[in-house]
């Protein structure tokens, strides 16, 4: 039994000066219509370039992309651009972290939108603008008739994302990708969006992509997560397993050193040592040792092999890539971990 | 909108009011004597006297320049009361030293010449230059970029004059293909008028389309990565419609910015394209004054080109406010 | 009363646009009659969402901006008004830590005259001299001070951060205000710098105004909190009564919008949701400025702005607090 998106070991690589830039390495997920997948990464994880594979976005530059992408059991890596670009904002669509920027300055909204439509569908434009209206009203956004002929700088923040998911909403895709769509939101605002999001899949059973960085935003969105670091994926789960569960020494590290609103706010926060590594230089073997506090029960592997992205017990869905052995990792997670989550 | 409009109008009458004063300043500061220049080589200290009266030079300076900005706006009359009496109509710019014409009917004169080379220059050079840009964006790197760049950068480096010339006796002494560059009217005969002005056309052309050429390329250029391009793209819009529907359109408005500014440069007269062609225009009638220090005419063509720049700089301001809904909606 | 800072009627408006050729200017009230009190050695938080003036008021304490009513106290010494001149000898006593570790820095200095340059601004010598005091201030905010010769793009977001810390910490001050000095780094560096700056407060015994929009943070540093809201203060609270139990209701929205990261504990705190989005400093509401998301908006919260008043250990500004 497919799912409605699989992606199979999609490796993602960049020409730069400085050598060959891996963006992302050897990802396998997979995501069904109606569910939302989580990608979580800090800034130089991968998972914008992720995103933009899944769409095809990087043909025609110097990417080069391997694996397949399979959406409804056709292969967009493996068709050419011409293709694609008949499936993009029809089948599959996408929305930006920041809407200012990604909407054109000098068009009104209500034409970004009908044109996202009448790319896909012969109808006038009239129609097509009347559209536009039922979409922005669809996301919330008050007065759409008026609005429909503002201009992108005449919206706030909240709206303006409104109206880019409106558009990207607006040929009905079956997949949506929404890379970091509240980052540059305010918190009530944000929460405003994440609410939308959760309505208009259940109305259109879209299956959403959602990128970012904040634990607390996948944690209420997602119904799987994929956390990623220095371009490949390294653990892979429900939400449950991976948020309450981890597996992972830097799913540990997230989870204990980010501020919440509960906990002991006294403690100091149990911070991860480093920095992300630039992905020109990643370190050898997993990429996550020279940060790693438990490199020690492991020994030389971690520095000179690539641990596999493997079942966190035999037969479970929950997989990680860590080099500690079942029993190691059980066991700090029940003595160093749960006390601090 | 409006608000716009009234406050770039109101500043271009003050720059214009400004602009006005310092011409009339300073060739009347010159250290030639404007009677003697207008009386001519033979003149008698009577007579010198006489057009000093009737020029009205005896006033001081701000009664003379009051009397020809009350000249511009109304009419003047030179030797009121007497039997001499000559009545200058609005806009009055005075006469000239050397033919005693009028120099406005002397600026309308010549106004036709310089408007068609100015104009069908830059309907050739715009062309020719966006086109060329666009198409350099769009290959950026290939064969095709570096060509139609090394051309941009040769025709830059290279003088009206000399590649006039050249043209000139390519094309019409050798070849005979075209007649001696000069001025018909175009209502009158439209084809001898292309004809004469073809030339000075494709030389102005030649060299100012480069500019266009490079501005169109980098602004393409730097469009092409932006976020809503990206979006575009992500739309699954064809490939045509985002580079001109969406890149060009965001690239656009510093060249027309700097279209307007060359345009109304030129309409205040291109200088040595008339004088290299022998075109009848502005510019040559300006260089001829100069050399005949033929002040009434010097100070009326300056302050008519720039009448034509202010305008330009104005109409461009209105441009961009119609280009960038963020200027006219605040 | 052991403060540090004191601000009174704090008020800053800026000029905006004209909208006809002989019109009225827009005036945007970014900052409207603040009344606050920093004790020494005290960390509290300035909470808001964008718009509501917490930045302009950290540039406003460190006179950055000149106000445009009010008074700011500083160590019993009115700073309002006083020159750049005047003001050189107090900023050694309050410094300030930007939010954008990238454009704070000049690219152009290495990390020693950057961190020195507060000595020589205000003409000050170290005892031992200022390199070896860069060092020290180096190894403080935990860098290397092997590397007072590089420059800021050869550090990471985080360790130029520290920088802008250490270049902070120079004239041993007693106040610094932090403008969002963790919004621009990476998930798993921010806990490193919050900890850092925890660490500073009580070694050095250094008050913090402390600017932030994200409670979760703002919780693990400060210990009073003071929620902004349009130019004005809603709520001044003890660190644990805010979370625990918070008195107007836009603090509670505030609080209830936060995401949680335990998929279990969604739903375990009470979900409001405003509608609508921030409205615009240049025509806020009449009397409390919030009442146009507010659920429990009346008659008198049109007419009447609710004054800052104390409600047990909180200071509430709200007719109806919970």
């Amino acid at each position: 039994m497919s799912s409605f998106l699989e992606v199979k070991n999609l490796s993602v690589s960049f020409p730069t000066e400085d050598g060959v830039v891996r963006a992302v390495d050897d990802m396998s997920f997979s995501l069904e219509k109606g569910k939302t997948l989580g990608i979580v990464g800090e800034s130089g994880s991968g998972k914008s370039v992720t995103s933009l594979a899944i769409l095809g976005l990087h043909k025609g530059s110097s990417a080069e992309v391997s694996g397949q992408i399979l959406i409804d059991g056709q292969d967009i890596n493996a068709i050419p651009e011409t293709e694609v670009r008949l499936l993009r904002g029809k089948l599959m669509s996408m929305i930006f972290q920041d809407a200012l920027a990604a909407l054109h300055p000098y068009y009104t909204v209500g034409n970004q939108i009908a044109e996202a439509y009448l790319v896909h569908n012969k109808i006038s434009k009239a129609e097509a603008k009347k559209r536009a209206i039922e979409m922005l009203d669809r996301v919330g956004i008050p007065e759409p008739q008026k609005r429909v002929d503002d201009y992108p700088h005449q919206f706030s923040g909240g709206m303006r994302q409104r109206a880019m998911i409106a558009m990207a909403l607006s040929c009905n895709p079956s997949l949506l990708i929404a890379d970091e769509p509240t980052t540059a939101l305010d918190v009530t605002v944000q929460a405003q969006i994440i609410d939308l999001l959760r309505d208009l899949q259940k109305e259109f059973n879209t299956a959403i992509i959602l990128i970012t960085h904040d634990l607390g935003v996948v944690s209420e969105t997602a119904d799987d997560i994929l956390l990623m670091y220095a371009g490949k994926a390294i653990e892979y789960g429900t939400v449950r397993d991976v948020l309450q569960k981890p597996q992972h020494p830097y799913g540990w590290g997230l989870l204990t050193s980010i501020p919440r609103l509960t906990g002991d706010p006294n403690k100091s926060l149990a911070a991860i040592p480093g920095t992300p590594p630039s992905l020109i230089s990643v370190p050898g073997g997993c990429a996550f040792h020279p940060r790693c506090s438990y490199v020690s029960k492991v020994g030389e592997a971690c520095s000179s092999s690539i641990p596999g992205l493997l079942p966190v017990t035999s037969g479970a869905h929950h997989l990680v890539r860590c080099h500690l052995d079942t029993a190691a990792r059980e066991e700090i997670f029940r003595s160093q971990v749960a006390p601090n989550l | 909108m409006l608000n716009y409009l009234l406050r770039r109008i109101v500043s271009g009458v003050v720059v214009m009011g400004i602009v006005s004063a310092i011409v009339f300043g300073i060739f009347y500061i010159l250290p030639a004597d404007p009677a003697r220049l207008s009386c001519g080589k033979t003149c008698s200290a009577e007579q010198i006297i006489k057009i000093r009266h009737t020029l009205e030079l005896d006033q001081t300076l701000p009664v003379q320049y009051g009397r020809y900005i009350k000249g511009i706006f109304v009419g003047r009359t030179y030797l009121k009361g007497t039997p001499a009496e000559l009545n200058c109509s609005a806009p009055c710019l005075g006469y000239s030293f050397q033919t005693d014409q009028p120099v406005t009917s002397l600026l309308k004169d010549r106004l036709p010449a310089t408007a068609s080379i100015a104009f069908g220059a830059s309907i050739l050079w715009l062309l020719i230059g966006l086109s060329s840009g666009i198409v350099s964006a769009l290959r950026r790197g290939t064969w095709v970029d570096k060509f139609s760049q090394g051309v941009a950068l040769g025709a830059a480096s290279l003088q009206i004059y000399f590649v006039g010339l050249v043209l000139q006796f390519i094309f019409v002494n050798k070849l005979d293909w075209l007649p001696a560059p000069g001025y018909s009217s175009p209502f009158q005969y439209p084809l001898d008028w292309m004809k004469q002005m073809a030339l000075p056309w494709i030389t102005l052309a030649f060299l100012l389309s480069a500019i266009y050429s490079r501005l169109t390329r980098a602004g393409m250029i730097e469009i092409m990565g932006e976020d809503y391009v990206r979006t575009a793209r992500a739309k699954g819009l064809s490939n045509r419609t985002i580079n001109l529907k969406h890149v060009l359109r965001g690239a656009i408005t510093p060249i027309v910015t700097v279209f307007g500014l060359d345009l109304g440069g030129l309409l205040g007269g291109a200088v040595i394209t008339e004088y290299v062609f022998n075109i009848p225009g502005l510019g040559k009638l300006s260089t001829d004054a100069v050399s005949n220090l033929d002040l009434p005419v010097i100070t009326g063509t300056v302050i008519f080109s720039a009448f034509f720049i202010i305008i330009a700089n104005i109409f461009v301001d209105l441009l961009y406010a119609v280009l960038d809904p963020k200027v006219r909606i605040q | 009363m052991n403060s540090i800072l004191k601000v009174e009627g704090l008020t800053k408006h800026f000029p905006g646009n004209k909208h006809s050729l002989f019109g009225k200017r827009d005036v945007v009230q970014a900052v409207d009659g603040l009344t606050f009190e920093v004790e020494k050695g005290e960390a509290i938080a300035l909470v808001g969402e964008s718009g509501c003036g917490k930045s302009t008021t950290g540039r406003l304490i460190t006179r950055l901006l000149e106000p445009t009513a009010g008074t700011i106290t500083f160590e019993g010494r009115d700073i309002t008004h006083l020159s750049n001149a005047e003001m050189r000898p107090i900023r050694a006593d309050l410094q300030i830590i930007f939010q954008d570790p990238y454009a704070s820095l000049n690219p152009r200095h290495t990390v020693g005259t950057i961190v020195a340059s507060p000595f020589r601004i205000g003409g000050v010598t170290p005892e031992g001299g200022a390199k070896k005091r860069v060092q020290e201030l180096l190894e403080i905010v935990g860098l290397n001070p092997e590397h007072y010769n590089r420059y800021p793009h050869e550090f990471s977001g985080g360790q130029r951060q520290r920088i802008g810390i250490a270049r902070a910490l120079a004239l041993r001050p007693k106040l610094i205000v932090a403008d969002e000095p963790v919004s621009a780094l990476d998930v798993s560096i921010q806990a490193q710098v919050i900890n850092l700056l925890k660490d500073l407060q009580k070694q050095f015994d250094i008050a913090f105004v402390f600017i932030a929009h994200d409670l979760a943070v703002v919780r693990h540093f400060a210990q009073r909190v003071a929620v902004m809201y349009l130019g004005n203060i809603v709520e001044i609270a003890d660190r644990d009564t805010l979370y625990s139990n918070p008195k107007h209701p836009y603090t509670k929205a505030l609080l209830s919008a936060v995401p949680e990261v335990d998929p279990d504990a969604i739903g375990s705190r009470e979900r409001i949701r405003l509608t609508g989005d921030v409205p615009n400093p240049i025509n806020p509401p009449s009397g409390c400025r919030f009442r146009t998301r507010c659920w429990k908006a009346q008659d008198i919260c049109a007419s009447n702005p609710p004054e800052l008043l104390h409600i047990g250990s909180t200071q509430v500004a709200c007719h109806f607090p919970e």
